[in-house]
C-alpha cells in the first residue's frame, strides 16, 4: 500500500470497515442535528453508507490520502438536502422547528432544566442552513476548518468567516432570547 | 477571542453533544451491507460493484462481530432474492433494478431485526 490504496480486497474491506466503524457516530450525530428526530436521522445514516460503499474505491483514489471524514458529511449534506426538498412538497410541520430539534434529544438529560442549553439549541434552527451545518460539523463532530470546507465544497478561508459569522449571529439570538421576552413559548418556533 | 465568545463556545459544544446511534443501527446497517455484497455476487456484478472483483468479501470484517448476523442475512436474503428475481423479470433497466435492491435490503433488514 505504498500509495496509500489499498492493493487487493482484504485491504478495501478493511479500510471500508474502518471508516466505517470510526465515523458512524459523526454521520450519525450530523443526520440527527440535521433532521430533528431519530427515525429520520437512522434513514439518513444508513443511505449516506450505502451511498459510500458504492463509491468508496473512487473516494480512495482520488482523495489523495486526505480523511475520508469530510466526504461522508458531504454525502450525509447532500442527502439531507434532498430529504427537505421532499419534505418541502408535503404539508408537514417544519423539520427545522426548536421543538423537533430538542425534544427527542438523547442528551436531554445534559440540555434539560438547562435554559441557557436549550436557548442556544432553538438558536441553531433559527439560522441559515449553511451556517446551522457550519456549527454543527464544528461542535457537535469536532471538524477543524479544512474539514468542514471540504465538507460544504467552500475555500478554508470562507469556511473561517462563515463559523465566525454563525456564531456572532448565535449569540445575538440567545441574547435576545433571554435578555428580551425570554424563551419562545412552546410550538413557538417563530 | 473574548472571554464571553470562549465561555460561549464551550456552551455550544455541550449543547451540540455527540448524539450515540441506536445500537440496533449498526447492526442493522452492517447486515445491510452483508446482504448487499452476498446480492452483488449472486446477480449485481454488472453495475457500479462490479469493480470490484469479488464483493461477496465486502465488509464481512464488520460482519464478524454482529451477533446473530449470519441467520439475520440469510433470512433477508430469501426475502430479498424472491423479489429481486421477480422485478428482474419486468425490468430491462439494470442500474434501475440494483437501486430498488439496495431500498429493498434496508426495508427487509428492518423487518428481521425487530426494535431497531
Amino acid at each position: 500500500m505504498d500509495n496509500g490504496l489499498p492493493n487487493n480486497k482484504a485491504e478495501l474491506d478493511a479500510r471500508f470497515t474502518e471508516l466505517y466503524r470510526a465515523h458512524l457516530r459523526d454521520v450519525y450525530s450530523y443526520s440527527y442535528y440535521r433532521v430533528g428526530n431519530h427515525h429520520d436521522a437512522e434513514d439518513l445514516t444508513e443511505q449516506t453508507f450505502l451511498q459510500a460503499y458504492r463509491h468508496f474505491e473512487r473516494a480512495l483514489r482520488e482523495s489523495n490520502g486526505r480523511p475520508l471524514r469530510p466526504w461522508l458529511i458531504r454525502i450525509a449534506h447532500n442527502l439531507a438536502a434532498n430529504f427537505y426538498r421532499d419534505r418541502s412538497r408535503k404539508p408537514e410541520a417544519a423539520i427545522e422547528d426548536a421543538d423537533m430539534i430538542s425534544a427527542p434529544h438523547t442528551t436531554e438529560s445534559l440540555v434539560e432544566g438547562r435554559e441557557e442549553l436549550e436557548s442556544i439549541l432553538a438558536g441553531v434552527a433559527e439560522l441559515p442552513d449553511d451556517r446551522r451545518e457550519a456549527l454543527i460539523m464544528r461542535f457537535a463532530l469536532g471538524m477543524d476548518n479544512r474539514e468542514i470546507a471540504r465538507a460544504l465544497g467552500r475555500t478554508d478561508g470562507a469556511t473561517k468567516v462563515l463559523l465566525h459569522r454563525a456564531i456572532r449571529q448565535l449569540e445575538g439570538i440567545v441574547a435576545q432570547t433571554t435578555a428580551g421576552d425570554g424563551p419562545p413559548a412552546e410550538g413557538d418556533s417563530k | 477571542m473574548s472571554v464571553g465568545a470562549t465561555e460561549f463556545e464551550a456552551l455550544l459544544r455541550e449543547a451540540l453533544a455527540p448524539v450515540d446511534p441506536p445500537a440496533g443501527l449498526a447492526e442493522r446497517l452492517e447486515l445491510t451491507l452483508v446482504s448487499l455484497t452476498e446480492l452483488a455476487q449472486d446477480e449485481l456484478e454488472s453495475w457500479e460493484l462490479s469493480a470490484m472483483r469479488d464483493p461477496r468479501n465486502w465488509v464481512r470484517p464488520a460482519a464478524a462481530v454482529v451477533v446473530g448476523a449470519s441467520a439475520g442475512t440469510a433470512l433477508v436474503l430469501v426475502r430479498v432474492r424472491a423479489r429481486h428475481r421477480a422485478r428482474k423479470r419486468q425490468s430491462g433497466n439494470l442500474l434501475e433494478l440494483a437501486e430498488r435492491t439496495i431500498h429493498d435490503i434496508a426495508d427487509e433488514a428492518r423487518r428481521v431485526l425487530p426494535g431497531t
